[in-house]
């Protein structure tokens, strides 16, 4: 979805609080916790006011989307004591090569109904951050790649990645044995 | 072809599938990919898998929106913050360390606060604020502080006549622990201004004074390049006061100096 550029001299308040929604929604999906989510939004607006003299016009929404994911990842760092990437990503592997093939559907693909939509929010839960973060500004946010690549800091080949690894683990919840075709 | 749904894509496919169900490729390659998935059971299924999955999430994971308390917090967050911001485009710690200690000082964080945005908003006396910041630096480097030195006011007083087409009002209140220690005439701003010099301990204050027209004000305190300044309007003069000394004593001098006859 295509955000308006910003016009030289806007004001911060008419930037960014369009965005709050947004930034709200990513921080609770990214640290899954309602009052440190609201903790990670406040730091990020004061951030954000601070940097916006840096803002170079383009997407405001990516700008603070940004702000708020780096935001997101300090909390979780705190919190858990350790780096956050550190844990986020499985084993270090997050180049653009797609280490998880393509599994076909499992008998579990189809998905319909209260209990399946249950279990997709839990699936999404236990993804590495790193790749529900980019899920969620796909699907959720509706970003482009490009925007993706803005908001992470990630190559587009790396986006692409983390997208594609996102959805497999999806498709192959709950964890049954995938059979490649 | 019907797609396949248990089948796989074709490894070189996978992400030009998925950036096609993304909304990301131009329509030459969409249609070249659509002609593919149309030969291809395993792409077309992964394909329908990718649609299928995202229509699913949109419908199924909740938006998480800013709560009304969320919004205000941050509202409230943000006033406050603009108004430490507006004493300084760029905040230094030291400056943020000084301006707490302005603004917890005297009337109340919020009035001090207004006081504080009245005088330094850019173009609302910035430019002066700056000026007086920057005479008083310059008169403090060797040599440059007093043109005449005196502690007695009726010293420094005549000796202002015929270096201004004004006469400033010149008090000593080394009684009140601000004794008088001189006087120079400083430029601000393309006109004379008497600048009257105090000493408190080893701190200089310096009170630049020139005519203006309008009422008398009340003083209001701000900063400006780690100096305290504060400005008042009296008796058809501009009064601006800048020093080192701490906020609280600076507006115990002010304070003493209007009172003064």
């Amino acid at each position: 979805m295509p955000q308006p550029d910003v016009a030289p001299g806007q004001r911060f308040e008419e930037l960014a609080l369009p965005h709050l929604d947004a930034a709200a929604n990513l921080a609770r999906w990214l640290v899954r916790d309602p009052a440190l989510a609201d903790d990670v939004v406040q730091d990020a607006m004061l951030r954000a006011l601070t940097y916006f003299p840096t803002f170079r016009g383009g997407s405001a929404r990516a700008w603070l989307l940004r702000i708020v994911r780096n935001a997101a990842y300090d909390r979780l760092a705190e919190r858990q004591g350790r780096d956050a990437r550190e844990v986020a990503i499985e084993g270090g592997a997050d180049d653009p090569a797609l280490d998880v093939p393509d599994p076909g559907a499992g008998p579990e693909a189809a998905m319909s109904g209260r209990q399946d939509r249950v279990r997709l929010r839990r699936a999404l839960d236990a993804l590495p951050v790193e790749q529900r973060e980019c899920l969620i500004l796909r699907e959720l946010e509706e970003l482009s790649y490009q925007e993706i690549v803005r908001v992470t800091g990630a190559p587009i080949g790396t986006v692409m990645s983390r997208l594609w690894r996102a959805r497999q683990a999806l498709l192959r919840m709950p964890a049954t044995v995938s059979h490649d075709a | 072809m019907t797609p396949d749904p248990h089948a796989a894509a074709c490894d070189e496919m996978r992400l030009l599938i998925q950036a096609e169900v993304d909304g990301e490729i131009d329509a030459a390659r969409a249609a070249a990919l659509a002609a593919h998935v149309a030969e291809c059971a395993g792409c077309a299924g992964t394909r329908e898998r990718l649609v299928e999955l995202s229509a699913a999430l949109r419908e199924a994971l909740p938006v998480h929106a800013a709560s009304p308390a969320l919004r205000e917090a941050v509202m409230r967050q943000l006033a406050a913050a603009q108004v430490r911001a507006a004493a300084r485009p760029a905040l230094s710690s030291q400056i943020l360390r000084r301006w707490r200690e302005v603004i917890a000082f005297g009337s109340g964080s919020a009035v001090a606060a207004v006081l504080v945005l009245a005088l330094l908003r850019p173009g609302a006396g910035g430019s002066v604020a700056e000026a007086v910041a920057s005479a008083h630096i310059r008169a403090l480097q060797p040599g440059h502080l007093t043109d005449v030195i005196s502690t007695d006011q009726h010293t420094v007083k005549p000796w202002f006549d015929g270096r201004l087409d004004f006469a400033p009002p010149v008090k000593d209140l080394a009684t009140q622990g601000f004794p008088l220690i001189g006087g120079r005439v400083d430029y601000l701003q393309g006109h004379p201004a008497a600048a009257l010099v105090y000493r408190r301990a080893k701190h200089v204050i310096d009170l630049y004074v020139w005519p203006a027209n309008g009422g008398p004000t009340a003083p209001r305190i701000g900063l400006r390049n780690g100096y305290n300044l504060v400005r008042w309007r009296q008796d058809g003069m501009q009064l601006w006061a800048v020093s080192d000394v701490e906020a609280a004593q600076l507006r115990a001098f002010v304070h003493d100096w209007r009172a003064m006859p």
